[in-house]
């Protein structure tokens, strides 16, 4: 048995010798062009390229390749062209710099893009000024990794997303580094995939846009200062774990944006100084734990139209409003959180305080209804209702309250 | 002229309850800055503090130096000066008294922890309310001759600036809620030197992303360079049409 297992891996080996060449692309070398080294390749063949600048107008991959640079060759698409199209299942793009894409409003051009193909990995490649960065079409197990993207783009019009993904299936977007782009990262019709460890800042729109896009998971990542945060709409059976949310600050400006979602987990999140911490609307059976907000203008707003979700176990810190709703009825339910304006007591010392927070207050409400008592925002009159409020509540939701608020918050 | 400024300036200077004041602001705004994690913050809680507590002062301490003065004043108008002149630099020399009451006591602790406009628009704000109170307080103890019933009054109007009109205000959006009145409230504002002071500072800050719509439409009107204008002049005519009418009742008052 074991002599055949051998013998097998020596043929494969032997296979393999057989028909991997490698071929080098540069000035001094017999390739001058990447395209005229891929018209001479075989399958399974190495490029490997040498630094220069490379001006192949749209390069089209369409054999099964492993393109590596050395050095960062710049492949430049001069304003006009798609830089590379893969075209081919198994094809490798590692240490390439990517840049100036052509900007069309009927064609999609991207800086590297997939057509309807799997196994594709892309590593370690610097994309600069690409209408859209990466772009997946009908990608199936597709790699993208440490990929640095970076755009200049002022206008939504003008700017494509980070990473673009559609109808694709077991996507690994790791470690990417996203800023300028219109939406960082952008799912639709994207299931089982994963996006961890990426850092996306500076966007013009939002970190990451979420549509349809169900079974994923997001973890790990950052997102800061984005146009309007992050995204996640329509979509159900998505995990979000350990990511930061930081800095979304702006009117109409989120760290989580919810619409439709369902059967999902957001746990060990960090919302720091965003407009509004979590918007969620029309979501169900949501569980929410070990989050922490600190010092938003709304920690919290969810709509009536919510359903089933639980927010246990999370801290809220310096925010200006908790909780913000719209209406009385309240089917969610909120449990053993920290909240730091909470003013009552712990008798027998179990660390959970003896009567409930209501972390809705009267002003919030007041402004949910008229907005334009915005007016009064930090007025005396104000802070004088949200007092009496506390002691007999009349216009907050009767049912939203936390019955066992913990004392100190808990450690994250 | 000058003269008699000079030594109600000095007199209310000498004034143990200003010093007190002073006293009381420089340890408020010092212990708020060094309290708060970000200046930003500070500013945001001395916000208000100042909206609260300078014009009280303002105009209670106003309302009573000139009623306790009202010998002295009899003194001055039995004399050739001219009455505009005796009221002018009572009001000067309250004004400047208070004005470098609070410059000290809140201002400088702001410029230092928080040197940019937004820093400088309130301290600009907290000048401007003090002055505007005490304009307010000169017009209270002009209309009425009692002592008691004039320290009400003073009372009074400043329960009715700082809730009273606010109270107003809620009720109006409540009735009004069905119409498009985020435009009215603007100019609603002005009527109130201290919600339009707080406006101008708020949006100054970056909570006023927190105001929404009511706050984008404020901005676009406060936000520019001729809103501001605009607000500044209207919180000037706030000092000036208080003052003029004391004046012009004054110059007629039987002593």
């Amino acid at each position: 048995m074991r002599r055949k297992l051998i013998s097998l891996i020596g043929i494969g080996l032997l296979f393999y010798n057989s028909n991997a060449a490698t071929i080098k692309v540069g000035k001094t070398e017999v390739c001058k062009t990447i395209r005229s080294a891929i018209a001479k390749a075989a399958n399974n063949d190495t490029i490997m390229v040498l630094s220069g600048i490379y001006k192949e107008n749209n390069l089209v991959i369409d054999k099964p390749l492993t393109l590596i640079g050395i050095e960062y060759p710049i492949i430049d698409g001069e304003n006009k062209y798609e830089n590379i199209s893969i075209k081919a299942d198994n094809v490798t793009i590692d240490g390439f710099k990517v840049c100036n894409s052509g900007i069309s409003s009927i064609t999609d051009f991207a800086g590297i893009k997939i057509y309807n193909r799997h196994n594709a990995v892309i590593v370690n490649n610097i994309i600069e000024d690409c209408f859209f960065g990466i772009y997946a079409q009908f990608g199936i197990n597709c790699i993208i990794k440490n990929n640095k993207l970076t755009a200049h783009q002022v206008q939504e019009q003008r700017s494509g997303n980070g990473i673009h993904c559609w109808k694709s299936d077991s996507m690994q977007i790791v470690g990417n580094t996203i800023s300028g782009h219109r939406d960082g990262i952008y799912f639709e019709f994207v299931t089982n995939s994963i996006i961890w460890r990426n850092n996306s800042f500076k966007n013009i729109r939002y970190g990451l846009h979420f549509m349809f896009s169900n079974s994923d998971t997001y973890a790990a990542n950052i997102f800061e200062n984005n146009g309007a945060g992050v995204a996640v709409m329509f979509s159900n059976h998505v995990k979000m774990f350990h990511n930061y949310f930081k800095e979304n600050w702006g009117d109409g400006s989120y760290g989580i944006l919810l619409k439709e979602i369902s059967d999902s987990y957001i746990d060990g999140n960090d919302f720091e100084k965003n407009t509004i911490g979590i918007f969620v609307e029309g979501a169900s059976r949501i569980e929410m734990y070990n989050n922490s907000f600190k010092n938003n203008g709304w920690g919290l707003k969810i709509q009536a139209s919510c359903m089933d979700i639980t927010m246990k176990h999370n801290n809220f810190i310096g925010n200006t409003f908790d909780v913000g709703t719209n209406g009385s009825l309240v089917l969610n339910n909120f449990d053993y959180n920290y909240w730091d304006k909470y003013d009552g007591y712990d008798l027998n010392r179990d660390k959970v305080g003896d009567i409930p927070y209501r972390p809705v207050s009267m002003y919030s409400m007041i402004i949910e209804k008229y907005p334009p008592a915005m007016m009064l925002f930090r007025s005396l009159i104000t802070s004088l209702m949200d007092k009496s409020e506390k002691v007999v509540p009349s216009l907050t939701p009767e049912n939203l309250k936390d019955n066992h608020p913990l004392m100190k918050p808990k450690q994250l | 002229m000058s003269k008699i400024i000079k030594y109600i300036l000095l007199d209310i200077l000498r004034n143990k309850i200003v010093v007190a004041y002073t006293l009381f602001l420089l340890a408020i705004s010092l212990t708020v800055f060094s309290l708060e994690d970000t200046p930003q913050k500070g500013l945001l809680s001395l916000l208000n503090l100042i909206l609260f507590i300078v014009p009280l002062v303002s105009i209670i301490f106003s309302t009573i130096y000139i009623y306790n003065s009202s010998e002295f004043i009899e003194l001055l108008v039995s004399q050739p000066l001219k009455r505009n002149s005796i009221w002018f630099s009572l009001f000067g020399g309250l004004a400047g008294a208070l004005t470098l009451a609070f410059i000290i006591g809140a201002g400088l602790p702001t410029l230092i922890f928080e040197h940019s406009t937004t820093g400088g628009a309130m301290v600009l704000m907290g000048a401007l309310i003090t002055i505007i109170f005490v304009a307010i307080a000169m017009l209270a103890t002009v209309k009425t001759r009692d002592k008691a019933k004039g320290i009400g009054l003073a009372i009074l109007l400043w329960l009715y600036f700082s809730l009273v009109f606010d109270g107003l205000v809620l009720f109006l959006l409540f009735q009004f809620a069905d119409y498009p009145i985020e435009k009215v409230m603007v100019g609603v504002s002005a009527l109130n030197p201290i919600d339009l002071g707080r406006i101008l500072i708020l949006l100054k800050m970056d909570v006023s992303a927190l105001m929404g719509y009511t706050g984008a439409i404020f901005k676009d009107f406060f936000g520019t360079q001729k809103g501001y204008i605009i607000s500044v002049i209207v919180l000037v005519l706030w000092i000036v049409l208080p003052f003029g009418y004391s004046i012009k009742k004054f110059n007629h008052k039987d002593l």
